[in-house]
């Protein structure tokens, strides 16, 4: 199930959000109850809803990245928001600050529990930081042209949703790489920065309140996050074949870098 | 998937890999399309966003019925023909700063036919504008203009009062015949000056020329004092004024009078100016008349010329005038001495015996006089003079001149000739005078129709006047019988004719047939 929240009268919930299949981040305060109450009711039960700030900023969704596995800090995150965070999470989640000139992780990093695509930029350190913490492969990439490859793609374990303008070979490229259905679209009525429009994992989604119908049902498509039952609006199979999306290709046994 | 391949590489060597533009499904209504910055397909942003928001769809125009001509904001007026691009200027000049407010800029524009008498006038404009994130749109826009009658300035200033003057010409000459004025109209006619008139009157004792502007009538008196001697006043009266504005509009009047003193006219010149002359005269006739007076001894043959201004300071008048001339008959000719020419003209001095013609058979009076024609008359011919003897003077000039000199009895003046009706194969323009005709005497038109004649007679006989005017070729004269034409009676050469400019029988030949018109009825013998 796809859902539409609002964060402070701001649509881009995934600047404020990080949604992963562990656990999620929101910030800390008390303005925008109606946001935290959609997150909790969506997500109780399955995964700890954690409030907190990260370098006493709220746009937690753009400073750090993580998996399943772990969360990835900026440098600039203070020692006490690291110990809250430890507190937190569940005892698996390993959280970890990055040493990283790049301290806006979530606009550098992409990732789900199994592949990465970095800013093409990041240090070396930083890149065996997020293979160890992550449990990753990670690939240096570029979205369409931006190396901000953490704003303009977002990808879970069933699917990953890209920058409207990245061309075939691009989309065919990375859907080989991440070994899930890819597909190029937008957000919140046209936005491209589809990162910063949504919060994914692989059960739910939250998308800006702008976000129309179709790119709901782009993205309940692509992300696989219908009823069993069949939709209305049809069944993935119909929507990749319609040509809008691409279906992954078995991936070469060759490294791709 | 959208099939084809990117564009050749731009570096020489350099890898670039294929990129195929891929599609997207548009924001909002799920068609699948190249994407765009705004992500949404053409029809869709059409919707959402309206760039003839603000842009005006009605609009006025004024326009002015009797000049075609349409207002251009604040005061001046363009002519402009139904659907041409000078009235599409002007239209699109009256939403130009909606369309500059709104950064919409034109892409095209065209007429939509409607109805002259609908008024209205309908374009469709193409307009395009920036949307969302620098997607541009284009897309028509009827606008209808309403046309608002309104007489321009010039034409609701004409429509009130046709012919309304600023400056009027009063030309005057205090002699009993119209002789000048004839002449000053062909030379008007001839260098164009009273084409700039809006009317031209005729008044007791001259022509009054009205003009639209103060400038037009002082040029026609700049022309006037060239070719006449002439003493001008002005004067001008306030119509109206604008204290704010400091408008003041005048009605400007210039007052002309030509000196008495014509062509043929006999003088006796006071002692004072005799002598100031060098002993001239006293008896003198004017001989011509230009910006000066010519004025010739006919016992001396000498000329003096006396500008206007110093004929003010003498002031006379003439004694005898050509209405006064006799007929005479040359009974004998005696050369006194050679042929000379003085200023371009012949004479000779010569004893004549001559005897009035209305003596002729009756009496036996002879006068034996001197005369400066003697290079023209014969015996026998017919002269025209003054006759000193019988006239009743009253001159005081004269009475001095009488008492101080024993005057000639006959002062002979020219030569002259059969009077025949008879056709002429040329003929001269008119202007186009309008006549008062509530001071029109009895006999006035027959009077003017002499006049006219006369004048005529004269042309035929002065060369030198002939050259200072225009005479166009008679289409409706038929060549007399040689026989009907006496040999010596002088006439027009073809070769100084000029072929009038006749028009074809379209509409624009109403003007020229009015003048016409108006010749013939001057030329009717």
């Amino acid at each position: 199930m796809a859902s539409r929240v609002k964060f402070e009268n701001s649509c881009e919930v995934g600047v404020f959000a990080r949604l992963t299949n562990a656990y999620c981040l929101v910030p800390a305060g008390a303005a925008s109850q109606g946001f935290y109450s959609v997150l909790e009711g969506e997500l109780a039960g399955a995964v700890p809803v954690v409030r907190t700030s990260v370098a006493g900023t709220r746009i937690v969704g753009r400073l750090c990245v993580g998996n399943k596995r772990g969360l990835l800090l900026p440098h600039t995150a203070t020692d006490q928001e690291i110990q809250h965070l430890r507190n937190s999470l569940p005892d698996e989640v390993v959280v970890k600050c990055v040493d990283e000139r790049l301290s806006a992780l979530g606009n550098c990093i992409a990732c789900n529990d199994h592949v990465a695509l970095t800013h093409p930029d990041l240090d070396k350190e930083t890149e065996e930081v997020i293979s160890d913490v992550l449990g990753v492969e990670v690939f240096r990439q570029t979205i369409a042209g931006n190396i901000l490859v953490g704003s303009y793609c977002t990808f879970t374990n069933k699917g990953g949703l890209v920058h409207p303008q990245t061309s075939v070979e691009d989309l065919d490229e990375l859907s080989t790489l991440l070994q899930v259905p890819m597909v190029a679209g937008t957000v919140n009525r046209g936005s491209e920065v589809v990162s910063a429009g949504m919060a994914v994992n692989d059960w739910t989604a939250f998308c800006g309140s702008d976000t129309t119908a179709t790119e709901v049902s782009v993205v309940e498509s692509v992300f696989r996050l219908r009823d069993p039952r069949a939709g209305a609006l049809g069944s993935v199979q119909d929507f990749f074949t319609s040509g809008a999306g691409l279906l992954p290709e078995p991936r070469q046994k060759t490294r791709l870098c | 998937m959208m099939p084809g391949s990117a564009p050749a590489a731009g570096g020489a060597g350099m890898f670039v890999p294929a990129a195929t533009a891929g599609t997207v499904l548009c924001c909002m209504c799920g068609v699948s399309m190249q994407p765009n910055p705004a992500n949404m397909c053409a029809r869709c942003l059409r919707s959402r966003v309206d760039i003839t928001e603000g842009v005006p769809r009605h609009a006025a125009v004024v326009y002015c019925p009797d000049c075609s001509s349409y207002l251009q904001p604040p005061r001046s007026w363009l002519r402009a023909t139904p659907e041409s691009p000078e009235l599409m200027q002007i239209l699109l000049r009256r939403i130009n700063r909606p369309l500059a407010r709104l950064r919409v800029s034109l892409s095209g524009a065209e007429f939509v036919f409607s109805e002259p008498h609908s008024k209205r006038l309908r374009l469709k404009l193409r307009l395009r504008r920036e949307v969302l994130h620098g997607i541009v749109l284009e897309q028509t826009h009827p606008v209808e203009f309403v046309v608002h009658d309104r007489l321009c300035d010039s034409c609701s200033r004409a429509q009130a009062n046709p012919d309304q003057w600023v400056a009027v010409v009063q030309l005057r000459q205090h002699v009993p015949h119209r002789r000048t004025f004839l002449y000053l109209e062909q030379l008007l006619l001839k260098h164009g000056q009273a084409s700039l008139a809006i009317r031209v009157a005729a008044a007791p004792g001259g022509l009054d020329f009205f003009f639209g502007s103060r400038s037009h009538a002082a040029r026609l008196v700049d022309f006037l004092a060239t070719v006449a001697p002439i003493q001008t006043s002005t004067a001008k009266q306030l119509v109206s004024h604008d204290t704010k504005s400091s408008v003041y509009n005048y009605k400007y009047t210039f007052s002309v009078e030509i000196c008495p003193i014509c062509r043929e006219d006999l003088i006796a010149l006071s002692p004072q100016a005799s002598r100031d002359m060098g002993g001239l005269g006293p008896l003198v006739l004017c001989v011509k008349v230009t910006n000066a007076i010519a004025l010739l001894d006919p016992l001396t043959l000498r000329v003096h010329h006396l500008e206007e201004k110093k004929y003010r300071v003498y002031n006379f008048k003439a004694a005898l005038t050509s209405k006064q001339l006799v007929e005479y008959i040359v009974l004998d000719i005696e050369q006194e001495s050679p042929e000379i020419s003085i200023d371009g003209s012949r004479y000779q001095l010569a004893y004549a015996q001559v005897a009035r013609v209305s003596d002729f058979g009756k009496n036996d009076t002879i006068f034996t006089v001197r005369t400066h024609l003697g290079h023209l008359l014969n015996p026998g011919d017919h002269a025209l003079g003054y006759d000193l003897y019988g006239a009743n003077l009253n001159d005081d000039d004269m009475d001095t001149a009488m008492a101080r000199y024993s005057l000639p009895e006959v002062v002979l003046v020219k030569k002259s000739y059969e009077k025949r009706p008879r056709t002429r194969r040329w003929k001269l323009k008119r202007l186009p005078v309008e006549e008062d005709a509530a001071n029109k005497a009895k006999g006035e038109e027959e009077r003017r129709l002499d006049e006219y004649e006369a004048f005529l007679r004269d042309l035929e006989l002065d060369p030198e006047m002939r050259f200072k005017m225009d005479l166009y070729k008679n289409e409706d004269y038929r060549s007399e019988m040689a026989s009907t034409v006496g040999d010596d009676i002088p006439t027009v050469p073809i070769d100084e004719l000029l072929e009038d400019l006749t028009l074809g029988e379209d509409e624009e030949d109403e003007g020229e047939e009015a003048v016409e018109g108006n010749t013939s009825a001057g030329m009717v013998e």
